[in-house]
């Protein structure tokens, strides 16, 4: 009984920093529509100002004061940088579609690791212990260390404070009135983008009070700010996104489940909350207390997309010029660029597949890496146990992953917007924490090693050609395949699924099958991948590659057709040079918000724009 | 004239709340007919639930006699019913014209093919349907620049594609200009005239409803209350003192 | 039309990755790691690195020419790791490449040397199965493995009466390797040891109290850990708070390493068993030699990345001033077998059997002096007796 109630009051106390954190996000979302990934970076940043203030206040305010004061402090102190960040990368981008921020936010992201790196240095500190605090209550003889009871006391506090912020407020009307019709508060008369970056800080500097407060139990480091994105968003999608009450109510849950989950099944740790999200998700599609999005509102915001066209003679010339000089280029290139070109189509494959739901379905995929590093596991699971030759292996690689795209698929489709986006993300947590922990299977990170290519292929130049004609297939049939009347269908869905379940188009149908075939297209770059690399691990699997290939559709562009390709081979490109600098990831996230805020439509949407201005392309309007 | 539609004791409940209380009535083939009423008796309901967007919490709908209740609106599109909506529902990313050829696709059974480009099938049929409704000089114009009017029209072209029995249309003059209303109804009178479609709507301007119906029906609180030509409908006792608290609207009556 | 700017891109990336680069006179080994990710561990081993450099290249560098490392960021990626490498081997004319500290970046970097026929050193990388199971022709490795660690803990583990134990480990290789070593020595030490509780939090993101509670809830006589890093420290945090540790022996994982040792401070805690680097400790000879020389290079005390980046750069030094020649095949053959005089940790050897270097691993106890922890009572020892037999290693390796 006492184990049970300290086991308890352990989940609570965790569930108060959680929350703490995780009610900046839902209101930030809440209000602003932005799916702030930055999110973790201020809690980051909470620790690591609190413990420079730790390390100063006491001196002169002595301990007790001193300790709250800099806690209190460090929170104005993130909220005043979430501000100047809202001001300066988001309010230039709120007509941009909505998952463009998410982009911004990732550059921010970058830049706040290598300047919280530059100012801190690179090890880990310990927090400061809070004054008197130390040491341990005896609650039914188990040992309960005073601050987490603390820690359990404040929450209600901060509930109730922002209860009474949201309910009895006049900015919390505002706010109220927001999360429900953002027009409705431009007809009050009231200043929106002021009232944007008032929640955008406040959100900021809870995140902010969260690290701080959390540092009596840890300390700062250079990865908490990853580490804790993905709790956060499973309590924020669990509770509904922008519900204050949902989010304490999903972070009580999946804080207690984890204390249980660590004692009574040691080893699901990794996976446990993504598999609560997912149940959530699948009978509860807006969360727990989260209310139903309209469909199709994300990715959709701003000007529909122009009429698409095959392409003409010029179009036609331009791609038998680039293919032909991409094939004459061993001829001349020493062998790493082969090396890079063939990295490059293989990601400009992958970003196409996501490409063709993101940007012809406007169905928002998390978890597309589940499909490329499936496709690639698929493969290297034949070679390594059935001894399959190279090539039954490369065939079964988008077999597989198309097969693995139809399961997930099945239980994703009926979502859409950021929920869709949500339950991808949970089920490509599922498949790599299969990979991760199926270790007499998939071995584990130590990953599948030796998958090269069959003799023909082996080699710089006969791969790149395999690369070369492959990738190029791949990319060249979804762009036809948009054109077909699926395409077509896919597209109609997008821009009115009533009209087109009114004339007889099984939307669902039409998106699922385009899940499926960007799926299939995905596991045959990771094919290629895995076989140009010789190995695989489960970080193809990652939630960081899923956005990699986010980042470049949305940076290409999505609204035009070869968005994810040009984007790639963008990224690509300057990641390889960029990665040089010792302050790559600074210069990286700087790059991206530039991007974003100056070309809001992508890099070719931005050109075609350039081009119609200077009178060098027609406007769509006047193509007769 | 042989029934093409016949509702049943048609109901729905939201709640407790009785949003359309057992309505019972016919359409026959090559009418016009118009489903009227004051704001929230029930009319969106109604036609939501004939194109199948909303269940029935009761009630039955046949169409030529076979039962269509509850089924999805694109079964209820391939039986032969075509619809407008209030808000025009086009593709704002594609042409005038690859509007409709995505609605011949679909009638043709194409959705799903991967072969052949969608802009190369069935353009002369979508420009003769272009054609029926004026529209094909502005057959490869951005859906996403039409005037109002003009997506109205295309809806319709949109909506003649599958050669449908039963054409259901709500509001379909909201928002548009009178001198435009009057074309769009006539087009829709020709077309009915023409083709031996049957058109159910709504609508709120009685000009409209008066000029172009052939039988009127008046839904009040969910109820129907009045069921007949337009003389019938104007002297109903009930359809009077509905329309009374209107002024405006029951003026209009007594003009057309 | 939106190709032409697709054609563009490509154009424009051709021409920036064109530039042929000019073959130059030093001798260039690449290093690939993962120096943004891991920061707090690569910077030191990159220090190391470049203060061996620095004394190579002032005794005349080797075969005359001088020696250079070209260090890059791979994040972390096994992917990216693999382009790097051959991109530092066919562009930028390295003649060998080292680096990586996760084992799967390691293992990645192995499987491509083996196929393209290059020369691989993993310095930090533990996993036992790259130089065993995984083992290759074209790849060494100088650190001592999870396996030699686990077992010497397990030996100092079987000295005392403790029956039951429960193990505490980092969700991925590193730690189910560790916690699998660890047990099956003890057992083979000491047969009536029990195993009552494992705990496997995902690395980094450790929930300490509710860790805690599990482990005290099984009552073990004593606790084997190898988590690490910022879970490490959450974990001693909780565990003295709520008296974990009172009364029972802790074995640890590398907690005396001065990269994760430093940052508990006052709080490290006090008689756990540890494997680590008490550089502050060391007698005269070439490992106090090198912690001079290293604080006057740097300005800053060396953590045991220092140790083994400046210990491999000496290796790869030798190994080439032995080949007399900088080609894969001749750089490989003079690997196997190689001596290394006057390391830090006195003379290495690269063992022509598996390819591992006899780097060894010092043990001791955790005490703690001025607000900081050190290790007490340690002693260096000598991988090759806790490592299986050679048959058993002969059996393991996959013939070439």
């Amino acid at each position: 009984m006492g184990f049970f109630f300290a086991q308890l009051l352990t989940g609570l106390s965790n569930a108060a920093g959680l929350f703490l954190v995780a009610s900046g996000l839902s209101l930030i979302f809440g209000v602003t529509r932005i799916v702030n990934f930055a999110h973790g970076s201020f809690y980051m940043l909470g620790a690591y100002f609190g413990v420079t203030l730790m390390g100063i206040l006491p001196d002169y305010l002595g301990s007790h004061v001193g300790f709250w004061g800099s806690i209190v402090l460090t929170g104005v102190i993130v909220g005043l940088v979430g501000a100047l960040v809202e001001i300066v990368v988001l309010r230039p981008i709120y007509r941009a579609p909505e998952l463009f921020q998410l982009v911004a936010t990732f550059g921010v992201i970058l830049m706040i690791q290598d300047l919280a790196l530059m100012s801190w240095g690179a090890e880990d500190i310990m927090g400061a212990r809070a004054p008197g605090l130390r040491g341990v209550f005896r609650i039914f003889g188990e040992p309960i260390p005073k601050y987490d009871i603390v820690l359990i006391c404040i929450t209600p506090f901060i509930l109730i404070a922002l209860w009474w912020l949201i309910a009895k407020t006049r900015l919390g009307i505002l706010v109220r009135a927001a999360t429900q019709d953002r027009e409705m508060v431009g007809a009050l008369g009231v200043n929106q983008r002021w009232l944007f970056t008032g929640v955008f800080a406040l959100g900021s500097a809870l995140a902010g009070w969260g690290g701080a407060l959390q540092l009596p139990k840890g300390g700062a480091d250079l990865l908490m700010d990853m580490n804790i994105i993905g709790p956060l968003f499973v309590v924020v999608v669990i509770g509904g996104m922008g519900s204050l009450p949902g989010a304490f109510i999903a972070s009580v849950i999946i804080s207690v489940l984890n204390v249980f989950g660590v004692t009574y099944m040691p080893q699901s740790t990794l996976v446990l909350m993504f598999v609560v999200m997912a149940i959530v998700l699948i009978f509860r599609p807006y969360g727990l207390l989260g209310k139903e999005e309209v469909a199709g509102e994300h990715g959709q915001v701003g000007a529909p997309e122009a009429p698409i066209r095959p392409f003409g003679r010029t179009g036609r010339l331009a791609v038998t010029g680039l293919l032909a000089v991409l094939a004459l280029l061993p001829l001349v290139s020493d062998p790493f660029l082969l090396v890079l070109m063939t990295d490059i189509i293989i990601f400009a494959l992958f970003a196409a597949s996501l490409h063709f739901i993101l940007g012809a379905g406007g169905l928002t995929s998390f978890g597309h890496a589940a499909f490329y590093g499936g496709g690639a596991y698929v493969a290297a699971l034949l070679v390594t146990y059935a001894k399959a030759p190279m090539e039954i292996a490369f065939i079964a690689a988008p077999i597989g992953a198309g097969m693995l795209a139809l399961v997930v698929g099945w239980f994703c489709i009926r979502l859409s917007g950021v929920y869709l986006a949500m339950l991808t993300l949970a089920f490509s947590q599922l498949v790599w924490s299969l990979a991760f922990q199926w270790r007499s299977v998939t071995r584990g990170d130590d990953g599948l090693i030796n998958i090269w290519p069959s003799d023909w292929l082996s080699g710089q130049v006969p791969y790149y050609y395999f690369t070369l004609v492959i990738g190029a297939a791949g990319i060249l049939f979804l762009r036809h395949v948009i054109h077909a009347p699926f395409g077509y269908a896919l597209r109609a869905a997008r821009d009115s699924a009533r009209q087109a379940e009114a004339t007889g188009i099984n939307v669902k149908r039409v998106q699922y099958l385009a899940f499926a075939l960007a799926g299939a297209l995905a596991g045959l770059a990771g094919g290629l991948f895995v076989f140009a690399k010789g190995s695989v691990f489960p970080t193809e699997l990652e939630i960081g590659k899923s956005f990699d290939a986010l980042i470049v559709v949305f940076l290409g562009g999505i609204k035009t057709l070869s968005g994810g390709v040009v984007g790639a081979a963008f990224m690509a490109t300057v990641e390889d040079w960029l990665t040089r600098m010792e302050y790559w990831r600074l210069m990286l996230g700087m790059l991206i918000i530039a991007v974003v805020i100056l070309a809001p439509e992508g890099i070719v949407g931005s050109a075609r724009r350039l081009g119609e201005r200077l009178g060098l392309i027609k406007r769509a309007e006047a193509e007769e | 004239m042989s029934e093409i539609l016949r509702v049943e004791n048609l109901a729905k409940s939201y709640d407790g709340f009785q949003a359309v209380k057992g309505v019972s009535f016919s359409v026959k083939a090559g009418e016009m007919k118009a489903l009227i009423g004051p704001n929230g008796a029930g009319k969106s309901t109604c036609f939501n639930m004939l194109m199948g967007q909303i269940k029935p919490s009761g009630g039955d709908v046949f169409l030529d006699g076979k039962r269509i209740t509850g089924l999805r609106p694109r079964q209820v599109w391939r039986r032969g019913v075509g619809r407008t909506f209030q808000i025009t529902g086009t593709y704002a990313s594609m042409t005038v014209i690859e509007n409709v050829q995505m609605a011949l696709i679909s009638h043709n059974h194409r959705i799903f093919s991967l072969l052949p480009r969608a802009r190369d099938l069935y353009r002369d049929e979508a420009m003769a349907l272009l054609d029926r409704v004026a529209m094909t000089a502005q057959a490869e114009r951005p859906c996403s620049v039409l005037a109002y009017g003009d997506l109205k029209r295309l809806e319709l072209a949109i909506a003649l594609a599958h050669k449908p029995r039963l054409l259901l249309m709500d509001e379909p003059t909201a928002g548009m200009a009178p001198s435009a209303r009057i074309a769009l109804m006539q087009l829709t009178a020709d077309i009915v005239a023409q083709e031996g479609v049957s058109v159910l709507f709504t609508e709120h301007d009685m000009d409209v409803v008066f000029t172009h119906a052939h039988h009127i029906m008046v839904l009040n609180r969910g109820e129907l209350i009045a069921d007949g030509n337009a003389a019938e409908v104007r002297a109903n006792p009930q359809v009077q003192e509905v329309y009374l608290g209107g002024g405006m609207l029951f003026k209009e009556i007594e003009n057309a | 039309m939106n190709i032409f700017r697709s054609l563009l891109a490509a154009a424009t990336a051709v021409t920036l990755l064109a530039s042929p680069s000019l073959a130059e006179e030093p001798i260039k080994i690449g290093d690939i790691n993962h120096y943004k990710r891991m920061a707090a561990f690569a910077d030191p081993y990159r220090k190391g690195i470049e203060l061996a450099m620095s004394q190579v290249n002032a005794k005349g560098g080797v075969l005359g020419r001088p020696m250079e490392f070209i260090f890059r960021d791979d994040q972390g990626d096994p992917g990216e790791a693999v382009k790097i490498a051959e991109e530092l081997m066919t562009r930028d004319g390295a003649v060998m490449f080292t680096g990586a500290i996760l084992s799967n970046v390691g293992i990645a970097l192995s499987s491509f040397a083996k196929e393209k026929n290059y020369l691989y050193l993993a310095g930090e990388p533990l996993a036992d199965t790259l130089v065993w199971q995984s083992g290759n022709a074209n790849t060494f490795r100088l650190r001592v493995s999870t396996w030699v660690q686990a077992a010497m803990l397990a030996e100092a583990a079987a000295k005392t009466d403790a029956k039951t134990y429960a193990a505490i480990a980092p969700n991925y290789s590193y730690g189910t390797s560790a916690v699998e070593a660890f047990k099956t020595v003890l057992k083979q030490l000491k047969p009536d040891v029990e195993f009552v509780g494992e705990q496997w939090p995902a690395l980094f993101k450790i929930d300490a109290a509710a860790e805690v509670q599990a482990l005290e809830r099984v009552k073990p006589d004593a606790i084997f850990n190898v988590t690490f890093g910022t879970d490490l420290a959450k974990f001693v945090r909780e565990g003295t708070d709520r008296g974990l540790f009172d009364g029972r022996p802790v074995y640890s994982m590398l907690t005396g390493e001065p990269e994760y040792l430093e940052p508990l401070g006052e709080e490290s805690p006090e008689d756990w068993i540890v494997t680590g680097y008490p550089w502050y400790d060391l007698p005269d000879g070439p490992g106090k030699t090198f912690v001079t020389d290293y604080e006057a290079f740097t300005g800053e005390t060396p953590k045991m990345g220092s140790l083994v980046g400046y210990t491999m750069a000496l290796s790869v030094a030798a190994a080439i001033e032995k080949a007399g020649a900088t080609d894969t095949a001749s750089l490989i053959k003079a690997f196997e077998g190689l001596k290394v005089p006057e390391t830090p940790v006195g003379e290495l050897e690269y063992r022509a059997l598996d390819h591992q270097s006899t780097f060894g691993a010092w043990i001791g106890k955790l005490a703690l002096k001025d607000g900081q922890g050190v290790m007490v009572d340690w002693s260096y020892k000598n991988p090759v007796a806790y490592m299986p037999s050679d048959d058993e290693i002969k059996a393991m390796r996959p013939a070439n």
